[in-house]
């Protein structure tokens, strides 16, 4: 009976389909594959998204159920100096990260470009951090800053006769500590889409610009750089999100079995960690939500005004 | 829609027909997270427990430690979840909070008997006069000491440090450096967030007069004299005596494995780990008293207890199980299986345990130990972290650093008792 039913609906669905127009079938074709992402999408992400501001006014616990509390959370956030101290740190790792890691990897992707000898192999030895698991290259370094004996960097100052340096176990030197194996494992990355982007200039302009005698610092800010600014400003995009998302290496340098992560003293901890902890250890929904709404506005901004310099072009 | 609710109404009938068939045996079902020998021991028990009662089936469902609070979080108000529960014992408070569990039944579990034959420790699960859960093991902290490292230092490897002072002067003794001060083997470990912390909070700062929370929890009492005697003593170690230093090897556990630490300070939990090891000896001596022989040790254990799901002959199996994995018997399984203390006193003080060059030191303990209650472990952690942290990255005097660190930790107790 059932299935009669819906043979019948089936039909009646398919002389339905057929009386539409071109234009509209095609429409209707377009929203039926869509409807998968934009399903997927709705349920996985817009859905946790909104349903995170609700919780940042509550004071769920997990345990027990949700009450709400108006702003009580921010209000919580902005007295907190810990959040501060977090904020503070977020800032630093994009501000110091992005730059950094950016020049480095133009210089060695410029160089780069005009090195014919074993171009590949250098090419693919840069890359190759980019391939390695985060936790993994982090637990490596990690042993690399350890005191004497078994620290890398500390026995070779030691062997140079210079004193031991804290490293991970200082409040001013970890943070750029923490950053280094960062970058270096995003350099890869950057190098290989500046050299496509160095590559993606036709070589008539430097042509040109040799025939009329310019030197090559010129030939560098006049051509290179603003031909060059997609990549730039991709780039820049990309890798801000990255550091202002920085989680995997602060956690894995600085967390031991029975953990201090983002340690010690908040020196090293970013924003993403904060909520995670108080999230995850906690179990401080609603305050966590509170951060994390905090952190979507920093990202929004940040994005909105790298729209904005794309914009410019 | 007719076929459909046809199909329904038949595989409800066939539900109940299967249901039917098994009123005689009643399953009911246990938690625990995964922590490969105690899943082996409840196995075990589990067996043997069904071997005695063959009406009662009990499922066991384990989950990844990280896990484990969320999905009973998760379970427990959809109605779904465990009968018995295994928890940490400082999570009792939310547990209770949330309704996930039940005071003992009296009639399985009397009171009385419970204070009577269970280490006084135990007394952290009662609230209003009701007892919420019962621990088949507890755990308890000493100094494990290197043998080899204490020979080539002169000392007796049988005669381990007996006071504070005592251990100091061991340390001093079997403390390398190179040439340039560079250290090379500490005398003992600095590990706070590792067991350190428990040891300075309940060991070290009680052994100078102090507490570390007013008898009711509700007030941070460690920014004191004594407090600040303890936290001196102890930072000490690193910055005047030289010792140990924080972060040497990583970890303390991880100096003492690879014998370059003389002393460390760890649980019974342990003892798998140390077990493996093959380069020296070692052995395990009680916490070191005070110089006026005080004592005091850090115990800690999971529960088990019955949640607020069962009734009727499921609830009365949950009795009958929790009642079977609380029993010696039960104990003696753990503490070979697992390596964790039994929480009964008779069962744990047999000639035989006490003797035990290696369980003994921890269970003499036990008559001396405190098991602090937390309300956010971690957070509450991470203060004492800081605090120290202050005092040797930053030369924060002691008495500031202890002021700043009940500041920061006050406002924890505060939001969880406010609720």
């Amino acid at each position: 009976m059932n299935a009669s039913l819906s043979r019948v609906d089936a039909r009646s669905g398919a002389r339905l389909f057929s009386g539409l127009g071109m234009r509209q079938k095609q429409v209707l074709w377009a929203w039926s594959f869509l409807a998968v992402p934009v399903l997927f999408y709705a349920v996985v992400r817009f859905y946790p998204t909104l349903e995170a501001f609700w919780i940042s006014t509550t004071n769920w616990n997990l345990l027990t159920k949700p009450s709400f509390v108006g702003l009580a959370n921010f209000k919580r956030l902005l007295a907190d100096p810990v959040f501060w101290k977090v904020f503070g740190n977020t800032a630093l790792y994009l501000l110091l990260g992005t730059p950094i890691s950016l020049l480095l990897a133009f210089t060695i992707a410029y160089h780069l470009d005009r090195v014919r000898f074993l171009h590949g192999f250098i090419r693919a030895l840069y890359f190759l951090p980019f391939l390695t698991t985060a936790a993994a290259m982090a637990w490596v370094w990690r042993w690399f800053y350890q005191p004497v004996p078994i620290g890398l960097f500390n026995n070779l100052l030691a062997w140079l006769g210079i004193a031991q340096q804290p490293f991970l176990r200082s409040t001013t030197q970890s943070l750029p500590a923490v950053l280094a194996p960062a970058i270096w494992a995003g350099l890869g990355f950057q190098v290989v889409i500046f050299m496509a982007g160095l590559r993606a200039i036709p070589n008539t302009y430097y042509e040109a610009a040799r025939i009329d005698g310019v030197s090559n610092g010129t030939i560098l800010r006049r051509i290179t750089l603003p031909l060059l600014k997609p990549t730039i400003v991709f780039l820049v995009v990309f890798s801000s999100i990255g550091f202002l998302r920085i989680f995997d290496q602060v956690y894995n340098m600085t967390s031991q079995t029975s953990s201090d992560p983002g340690g010690p003293l908040n020196a090293t901890k970013p924003l993403v960690l904060m909520i995670y902890q108080t999230a995850f250890s906690s179990f401080d929904m609603g305050y966590a939500a509170a951060q994390t709404v905090v952190l979507f506005l920093v990202l929004l901004v940040v994005s909105l005004l790298q729209l904005r310099l794309l914009k410019d072009r | 829609m007719r076929g459909l609710r046809g199909m329904l109404l038949g595989l409800m009938v066939s539900v109940g027909a299967v249901a039917g068939a098994k009123a005689q045996t009643v399953e009911i079902e246990y938690w625990q997270y995964v922590f490969d020998a105690r899943v082996k021991a409840m196995n075990e028990l589990i067996k043997r427990f069904e071997a005695a009662n063959p009406n009662i089936k009990v499922k066991q469902t384990t989950f990844p430690y990280a896990d484990y609070q969320t999905k009973i979080a998760a379970a427990m108000p959809a109605g779904q979840g465990p009968d018995v529960v295994q928890l940490f014992y400082g999570w009792l408070d939310n547990f209770v909070g949330a309704k996930f569990i039940q005071p003992l039944p009296r009639d399985a579990f009397p009171p009385a008997a419970i204070e009577k034959e269970f280490y006084p420790i135990v007394s952290a699960m009662k609230r209003d006069g009701e007892y919420y859960a019962l621990p088949t093991a507890v755990r308890s902290l000493a100094l494990f000491y290197n043998k080899k490292l204490f020979q080539e230092a002169g000392l007796d490897p049988n005669t381990p440090p007996k006071t504070v002072d005592e251990l100091l002067d061991f340390a001093k003794k079997t403390t390398k450096r190179d040439g340039a001060g560079n250290m090379l083997s500490a005398g003992i470990t600095l590990d706070f967030p590792g067991q350190d912390y428990h040891w300075w909070r309940e060991t070290l700062l009680r052994q100078n007069g102090g507490a570390p929370y007013s008898d009711d929890n509700k007030k941070v009492t460690y920014d004191s004299e004594a407090g600040a005697k303890s936290l001196n003593w102890y930072a000490d170690l690193q910055r005047v005596h030289k010792v140990g230093q924080v972060g040497f090897m990583d970890e303390g556990q991880a100096a003492f494995r690879a014998g370059r630490a003389a002393m460390t300070i760890d649980g019974s939990f342990r003892l798998g780990a140390f077990g493996g090891i093959k380069a020296f000896e070692w052995g395990v001596a009680e916490l070191p008293a005070s110089a006026d022989g005080k004592k005091a040790n850090f115990a800690s254990y999971w529960v088990n207890g019955i949640t607020t799901k069962p009734t009727g002959e499921k609830l009365e199996a949950a009795k009958k199980f929790l009642a079977f994995v609380t029993t010696p018997e039960a104990m003696q399984l753990w503490l070979e299986t697992v390596g964790e203390l039994p929480a009964r006193k008779a069962a744990a003080e047999t000639e035989k345990n006490l003797n035990h060059p290696i369980y003994g030191p921890f269970l003499k303990a036990l008559n001396y130990s405190y098991a602090t209650v937390f309300v956010d472990e971690m957070a509450q952690r991470q203060v004492s972290l800081d605090m120290l942290n202050r005092v040797l990255l930053q030369n924060q005097d002691a008495k500031a650093a202890l002021a700043e660190a009940a500041k920061a930790e006050q406002p924890i107790l505060d939001r969880f008792y406010k609720k």
